[in-house]
């Protein structure tokens, strides 16, 4: 036993060490789901349109699931998430209008526009604030709270607009955030999108505050002892998270030139299948932003792919299921043969 | 006669109608392992607690290299250079043995990268393979979860931790307790050379086999006071004597 305990084994490489093994099964079956459509469909799958509409179309999903990655980590979870998107979308839309004259904000400058953004912001921050307060302070488990903000976002919404979808969206916002592209064909969602991801990246991996969030959702009695402050570092990650949603509300917004009131009613759902895909344990300690982002694009790919197949809709609500409970089935099986008691 | 690190006089606990510490005593000097022991409810834990920062006593003094103190809280306890180990959840089984070394006092990168929260992971990797080294814990592998290593492995690096930051006394509460042999001897080393270094190392253990191997000297508690203090030739008898009463060889004054 002492023998194989001196054993010089080569440490990990950077890139190994932020991706994990299991990253790397889930690019692969990305890659081949890909490649998989591109042949069955090569006329229609593998092309630059198909591919931007993809990237838009997941974007403000991907901007949700950097916050989630972060909650999940910590073993908590947040399904308030595309509520609180909607409830952001809301504000900042109202915000614009009541700043415009006549409740027309078609036209709205830069300025009002602005003043949008940081209302959605805030917004979505308003909720991630309470969410963290009960999780942290008052003890309650996340499950229980994000279902309640789930609803509140919701209803606050509906009260404020009435159950009625705004009408006027800043045409700026729609040309430039909406339908814009820069450096020749990406589009301007996609790039908040590729920003939110790479400055998650760089938390999660890089700063005090990333290893953290891995130390309290590993073992937070021990965080709490080594003199951590759980309980603050909890709340900044759900606030984290309700800010991103607002971010998520702006560019849903932007979008569609409206608040969408009757839908993200499974963002929250879609966004922890993405980031449990990707990797992350729900049993919380690890995860990857990496992982997030190969993972969100799964059932982004497996949904565009069978609307190009021709595929009858309703397979694939079952085609992401199936890819979501064996992702967490082999993560399940990889921790077992890892831990030791 | 040097005198001792940490010191308890005549500490009083009560928890609603029950007196956990009835005027306990208790020394500990630098560069020796006390073993506490004594029977379920004779007050270890509640003296520990308040040694260590965890709990307040209700009444009794303690007394830190000859000053008085007052712990309000483990952080604080630290801070004043006493550490505590604990029998479980003692590491985050996700992050890697560097990692949990430094948990909490982590070191940055130079310069605004610094500033902005990023971590020098390289450099802790080297302080810890030090560290480690200088304390005898032997680890196949560095950079993968402790919750991969074996139980033994993973307490001798909760070990290792309490003594990075020139702690002047470590609790140890039960380190072996979840423990088979050889992983128990593993630690048992580590303490050594913890207390070969100048620290002070109480352990607390129910086991009186490990007590016998490794304490310098043993305090025994009952019923919430010292009733005997023993040194490490003592046998077996002796220390279940002192346990269950038989033996008292201090007076009340003490």
């Amino acid at each position: 036993m002492s023998v194989a305990e001196t054993i010089e084994i080569p440490e990990r490489t950077r890139w190994q060490r932020i991706s994990g093994v299991s990253t790397l099964w889930i690019g692969v079956v990305l890659v081949l789901l890909y490649a998989g459509f591109s042949i069955w469909k090569p006329n229609a799958f593998p092309t630059r349109f198909t591919l931007q509409t993809l990237l838009i179309e997941t974007s403000v999903l991907l901007v949700l699931s950097i916050g989630m990655t972060f909650v999940i980590i910590t073993s908590g979870i947040d399904l308030s998430v595309g509520m609180v998107l909607i409830f952001a979308g809301v504000v900042g839309s109202k915000t614009m209008e009541w700043l415009s004259p006549g409740g027309d904000a078609s036209h709205a400058g830069w300025g009002i526009i602005a003043i949008g953004l940081v209302v959605s912001i805030a917004g979505g921050g308003l909720w991630g604030l309470i969410n963290g307060v009960l999780v942290a302070r008052a003890k309650i488990p996340p499950l229980i709270v994000t279902l309640g903000s789930f609803g509140a976002a919701l209803g606050a919404a509906q009260l404020i607009t009435g159950g009625v979808d705004t009408r006027t969206v800043p045409d700026n916002l729609r040309n430039s955030l909406g339908f814009g592209t820069l450096l020749g064909g990406v589009p301007d969602l996609v790039v908040v999108a590729l920003v939110v991801t790479l400055f998650g990246a760089w938390l999660l991996h890089t700063t005090r505050f990333g290893r953290y969030t891995y130390a309290i959702g590993s073992n937070a009695e021990a965080a709490r002892r080594s003199g951590i402050g759980v309980t603050r570092h909890l709340i900044l990650v759900y606030l984290m998270t309700g800010l991103l949603a607002g971010l998520a509300g702006f560019m849903n917004l932007a979008y569609f030139g409206t608040t969408t009131i009757a839908g993200h009613g499974t963002d929250n759902l879609d966004a922890i299948a993405g980031v449990v895909i990707g990797g992350t344990s729900l049993f919380g300690g690890a995860g990857t932003v990496v992982g997030t982002v190969i993972g969100v694009f799964i059932p982004s790919v497996l949904r565009k792919g069978f609307v190009i197949a021709g595929v009858p809709v309703f397979w694939q609500p079952i085609a992401v299921s199936i890819v979501l409970v064996a992702a967490v089935w082999f993560d399940q099986a990889r921790r077992k043969a890892r831990d030791r008691k | 006669m040097p005198s001792a690190v940490l010191e308890a006089e005549g500490l009083t606990k009560r928890y609603g109608g029950v007196e956990a510490l009835r005027g306990a005593n208790f020394q500990v000097f630098a560069g020796e392992v006390v073993a506490l022991i004594g029977d379920n409810g004779a007050g270890k834990s509640t003296l520990v607690k308040c040694l260590s920062g965890a709990e307040q006593p209700d009444g009794g003094r303690i007394l830190l290299d000859g000053q008085v103190v007052r712990m309000t809280s483990p952080i604080e306890a630290r801070r004043l250079g006493v550490e505590t180990v604990y029998q479980d959840l003692a590491v985050a089984p996700d992050l890697d043995p560097a990692a949990n070394l430094f948990l909490g006092r982590e070191l940055f990168r130079h310069g605004i990268a610094g500033r902005l929260g990023m971590l020098d992971r390289k450099a802790m990797k080297s302080q810890a393979a030090e560290h480690f080294a200088r304390l005898g814990v032997v680890l196949p592998r560095a950079d993968v979860p402790i919750g991969t290593l074996s139980g033994g492995q993973r307490q001798t690096v909760a070990v290792a931790r309490s003594v990075m930051w020139a702690s002047k006394v470590v609790f140890m509460d039960e380190p072996t307790a979840a423990l088979g042999v050889v992983q128990r001897e593993r630690v048992l080393d580590v303490i050594r050379r913890v207390r070969d270094q100048g620290i002070a190392v109480v352990l607390i253990s129910h086991n009186m086999p490990e007590v016998l191997s490794v304490a310098d000297r043993i305090e025994v508690l009952r019923l919430g006071k010292r009733v005997a203090r023993l040194a490490s030739d003592a046998t077996l008898e002796q220390l279940v004597g002192a346990m269950t009463g038989a033996l008292n060889t201090e007076d009340d004054a003490a």
